[in-house]
Order: C-alpha cells, then structure tokens, then sequence
C-alpha cells in the first residue's frame, strides 16, 4: 500500500542562528512547535502516528475510552498490528484477539494489520514510519522506527489512551549519546553483534533513557534490516529512541515499498558538527561475534572465549532476528546442511512481506531442507506468549531479551545472538561461531 | 507502611509474568515478583513500599508492570534509578516513584515515611536521606490517582465550558 502522510518539515531558524542541535533535538523540536529545545526541558509534542498492538492496544483502550466517553483524536494517524496472541493459542487469546477485531471495526480504523507479521516490522513496511516523523508505540521495542530517523519510542496503554484523545504527549527532552562505529563488520558479524557488545559494556540502563544515535562508516554501510535491529534494541540499552540518519540507503527502502521521499526532505534530519552529546567510538572491523547468557542481555561474551555450550532449541524469531536480512543469513550458513540431530530448530519470519521475499529467494525452502520448522509470523515464543519453552532447556535465539522465564519455563537458559550465529549453533548443537562455516 | 528490599534489575516480567498476561490484573498479581520474592504477592500491605537496587522496571511497555503494585496497594518505589517506560508508565497509573541514590541503605521490613515535597525519606531509626525532585505535574498525576481521572477532569471541564457558554 502506499501512504502519502503531510509534509513534515523541520522549523526554520530564520529569525535567530540556531546552536548545533542533534538529530534527536531536532525531531523533538518538529514536534514540539520550536525551533530549538534544549536537554532537560519538558515539552508537549505533538504525535505524527500512534501505533499499538492486540496485547497494548484495545483490550486497554476500549474500556477507558468508553470510561472517559472520549473518541480517538485521527484515525487516520494510527495504526493497530494484531501480532501477539496470534495464532489464538487458547480461549484468553481468542477472546483478546475478538475484541480487537470488533473494535477495530466498531471504530472503523483505516489502518489495521492482522495476523500480517510483527508490528515493528509491519509498520514501515506498509509506509507509515517516515524521516522526520514523532511517533509512540504501545511496545518497547517501539524505538525500531528511528532506523528511519522518526523518533519513536514505547509507551504503556494509559499513556497511549493519553495520546489516542489529545494527539499529544509530554517529553523530556533527551540528550544525545553518539555511538561511533567505524570500520567495516567482518563477513558473519552483524548488527545484533555490535548491539551486544554496547550492551555488555554500559549495561541495560546504560541508554538512562536519552536518546541514542548510532553513526559512522560501519553503521552507513549497514541494509534498513540491520538498522532496524540496532534502533530496535535501544530499549535493552535503555534508551528513550534510537536513531540512525536517514540516507540514500532509507530512500531507496522506503521507495520500494511505495513511500517516495525527496532527498532534499531528507536534508534536515541529521545531527549538527559540533552539537553537544555524549560520544562513544567502536571499531567494527574488531568485533567478534556476541552472545548474552542467561538471564540478561547485558550479560555478554565474545563467542570465541566461550566453552562449549551444547543448546537444545535455536530459535530464529522475533522483531529483533527474523528479518529478511535475519533470514537471509540463516540460510547462508544452512544451505546444504543438515542442523545436529539433538536440535530444534524454529524459524518464525518477522512478517508476511519477509516470509514472501524468502519463499521467492528460496531461503525458506534452504532452512526447511536443513531441519526448520517454520512457525506463523508473528511475536510467538519471544515473550512467550505463543509457543513457549519447555522446562530445562538450552535455546540460543536471535530475539531481544532472555530475561528468566521470559520465554516460557523459569528453568529454560537462554542465550542471545545473531541469526549468523543461531544458524551456526543449530548445526553444530553448540554455539558456534559462523565464521568457521561460511568462510 | 513497611519496606520490600528488592535487588538490582527487578524487570517488568517479573513483576508482570509472560504467562499471567492474557489475563487481568488480579490474576497478574498472584505472580507479582514470584522469581524474585515470592512471599511478597500474598505478604503485602496496603502502604507498603519497595525499596530496590538501581534499574527496577527495565524491560517492557506492560503497563501491567506498574500498575499490578498499584494494585497490591504498594504506596511507592524508591530506588537509585528506574527503566525510562516504567517511570512513564507508573506516574500514568498513580503510583509514586522516588530517586533516591542511598536506597540500598534502607532495611527490609521497617517503617519509612515520603516526604516527597520535601525531597526525604525517612527510615525509622535511621538518617533521612535525599530523594531527588519530582517534577511537580507528576506530583499532581499521582495525586489524582494517575492520567485516567486527570483526562476526565479535563474532559469535563471542557464539556462545561462549552455549556456555560
């Protein structure tokens, strides 16, 4: 479908030279109706797209929408993804998913996606996240968007009700932390490589909810797939959003799926030389590939210093690691071989749209003959919602967060790493380390 | 008003379990905090308090999180620093929030008095020690018991004006 939203544009600063802002400042400012704002203030913005799902969204909103006798403030800026208690495991999940269908029609909401994949993921690929826009989600892995240089980040359902009848939200206006990546990532290492490692080192509150920006020549370098993971991920970091700069590579993505953006559009969005912030810098062509142990992500090592660790279930899923440039990997390091005999291995496409580009590529077909199990397109065992982990077991996943119990039993350990290195660990039954096999 | 002691990293599915998310409130709160402290969910009172270590409320957007405390009758959270959604998300429900870099000085199960205005709390028997200022149109959301009643006051109010008009 293609979406032909305003224009969103930044304020210009005729009247006075404005100080060097950051990108994040700059879409704050946007939203906020200034043409400058400064860290630590608090401002009211106004909300560009206001996306929830059937878990956040109108199981919660519905009663107190109807409590308040409020009606949404434009229907046309939200957007509802039905992707958690798909498919209906049970009676509670098929009563959650019901009144979100009803509702959704009851209210007649023009944009609704249902059963079609991963909100984070089905949102811009429908076209609704573009450069420059100010958007909430009623999900913490909400900060996906900034890979396309919109400020998003997550909300809770009450705040979301906020937003759904005043169109706006409160915000303190964040500062900056730069995370510099230069260098080129090694063959087999990938974004959620270089997200473990920045997790590892400043922890889950590191981010202390201001706003991220990665950059530099290994990030430019990276497809919107891996973008989106690193953006995605902020909210491990405990980042408010994650930001990359919208480029040529965010044009030609977005161009593709029928959303047309002028390079010249582009032009405001970026971070000033010389605007203030916290800087950090990385040397990509050093990174080794990572994983997180149980039960943090923040719990990280370098898969080269890890003693052998014999895994039960490989899991390839989520917002996080079933992308098509998640699944593209996978079968790189699959195709042609059968996975350990002691391994389950799962594989459950991030959206309908990327389980179609596989099917066409022939990855899908590639991770079938090597032992997958393919699973619906939706949030599935990540927050073990829908077909959780058993008792006792070792996984290896390419998802988020491997909190305990997380993803079913409090007894399973799961550990975190790239879809590279899931594919890796499911054909050896250890974890392992990609490298070794596609090089 | 007696004290919880919780350690670093309390997350939100923790205090809101995966599995007991389809279902409501009273359910969730059976499970509040059963990996972490499970004779808190049936032992706690009305007034208590939380007293936790740096980080509580890292993880999701559940709403569910905050607002099961609230539920339990927890009167507040005091801890060196929180999960940026769950800060949000708590003040959203009703429920107080107090940086206080020394919490992990705090004792489990004694007495402690708020006094957020005043930027202390007190622990019986022990030193005051500082809280850092709440922002004070999040003292007032707690104060009405969170966004709901404050958008319906708001709301109406507008009605009003429009009929006195």
């Amino acid at each position: 479908m293609t979406v032909v939203p305003p224009a969103l544009s930044a304020h210009s600063a005729a009247e006075a030279p404005a100080a060097p802002a950051t990108l994040a400042q700059k879409l704050v400012a946007r939203a906020a109706g200034r043409t400058q704002v400064r860290p630590g203030e608090i401002v009211t913005c106004r909300v560009d797209l206001a996306m929830f799902h059937d878990s956040s969204g109108p199981r919660r909103l519905k009663p107190m929408l109807e409590e308040l006798g409020a009606s949404i403030w434009d229907k046309g800026k939200v957007v509802l993804v039905i992707d958690h208690y798909v498919p209906e495991a049970d009676d509670e999940s098929r009563r959650i998913v019901r009144l979100a269908r009803d509702w959704a029609t009851e209210q007649r909401l023009p944009h609704v996606y249902d059963g079609l994949g991963i909100c984070h993921v089905v949102l811009p690929q429908a076209g609704h996240v573009r450069p420059g826009m100010f958007a909430v989600g009623g999900d913490s892995h909400s900060p996906t968007g900034g890979a396309f240089g919109a400020y998003m980040f997550g909300i809770g359902a009450t705040e979301m009700l906020g937003v759904v009848v005043t169109g706006e939200i409160w915000l303190r206006v964040p500062q900056t932390i730069f995370m510099r990546w230069y260098g080129r990532l090694a063959d087999g290492v990938s974004a959620k490589d270089m997200m473990l490692h920045m997790l590892g080192r400043f922890g889950m509150n590191g981010g202390q909810y201001q706003a991220v920006e990665y950059c530099g020549e290994a990030v430019a370098a990276l497809p919107m797939g891996e973008r989106m993971t690193l953006a995605n991920m902020s909210a491990e970091l405990g980042a408010q959003t994650g930001l990359v700069a919208p480029d040529a590579v965010t044009r030609a993505w977005l161009a593709e799926r029928g959303v047309r953006v002028d390079a010249a559009a582009l032009e405001p969005w970026h971070s000033d030389e010389g605007a203030d912030g916290v800087r950090h810098a990385f040397d990509a062509s050093a990174l080794v590939p990572q994983v997180a142990l149980p039960h943090s992500p923040a719990n990280v090592a370098s898969v080269t210093e890890l003693p052998p660790t014999r895994i039960d279930v490989a899991y390839i899923g989520a917002c996080t690691g079933a992308k098509i440039d998640d699944l593209r990997a996978a079968a790189r390091v699959l195709a042609g071989y059968r996975i350990a005999p002691h391994v389950q291995l799962l594989v459950a496409p991030a959206s309908r749209q990327d389980q179609q580009q596989a099917e066409r590529e022939g990855i899908l077909r590639r991770l079938v003959e090597a032992g997958a199990t393919v699973l619906p397109t939706a949030c599935g065992a990540c927050a073990g919602y829908g077909g959780a982990i058993g008792e006792g077991r070792t996984v290896i996943s390419s998802t988020a967060r491997n909190f305990r119990g997380r993803m079913g039993a409090a007894t399973a350990q799961v550990l975190l790493g790239s879809p590279f290195t899931v594919a890796a660990s499911a054909l050896r039954g250890v974890v392992s380390d990609a490298r070794e096999i596609i090089g | 008003m007696r004290t919880w002691r919780l350690p670093a990293d309390v997350d939100t599915d923790q205090l809101a379990p995966g599995p007991a998310m389809k279902h409501g409130i009273d359910v969730i709160a059976r499970h509040c905090l059963e990996a972490v402290r499970p004779d808190f969910a049936a032992g706690v009172r009305r007034g208590d308090v939380i007293v936790a270590g740096p980080h509580f409320g890292i993880g999701s957007s559940r709403e569910q999180a905050a607002a099961v405390l609230v539920h339990l009758g927890v009167a507040a959270v005091v801890a060196p620093s929180f999960g940026g959604l769950f800060f949000r998300n708590a003040f959203n429900v009703g429920l107080l929030l107090l940086v206080c870099r020394e919490a992990e000085r705090i004792g489990d199960g004694v007495g402690l008095a708020l006094d957020p205005l005043g930027g202390l709390v007190l622990p019986s028997g022990g030193a005051p020690l500082a809280v850092e200022p709440t922002p004070p149109f999040l003292l007032d959301m707690v104060q009405a018991g969170g966004l709901l009643p404050q958008l319906k006051a708001r709301l109406a109010a507008r009605k009003e004006s429009r009929h006195g008009t």
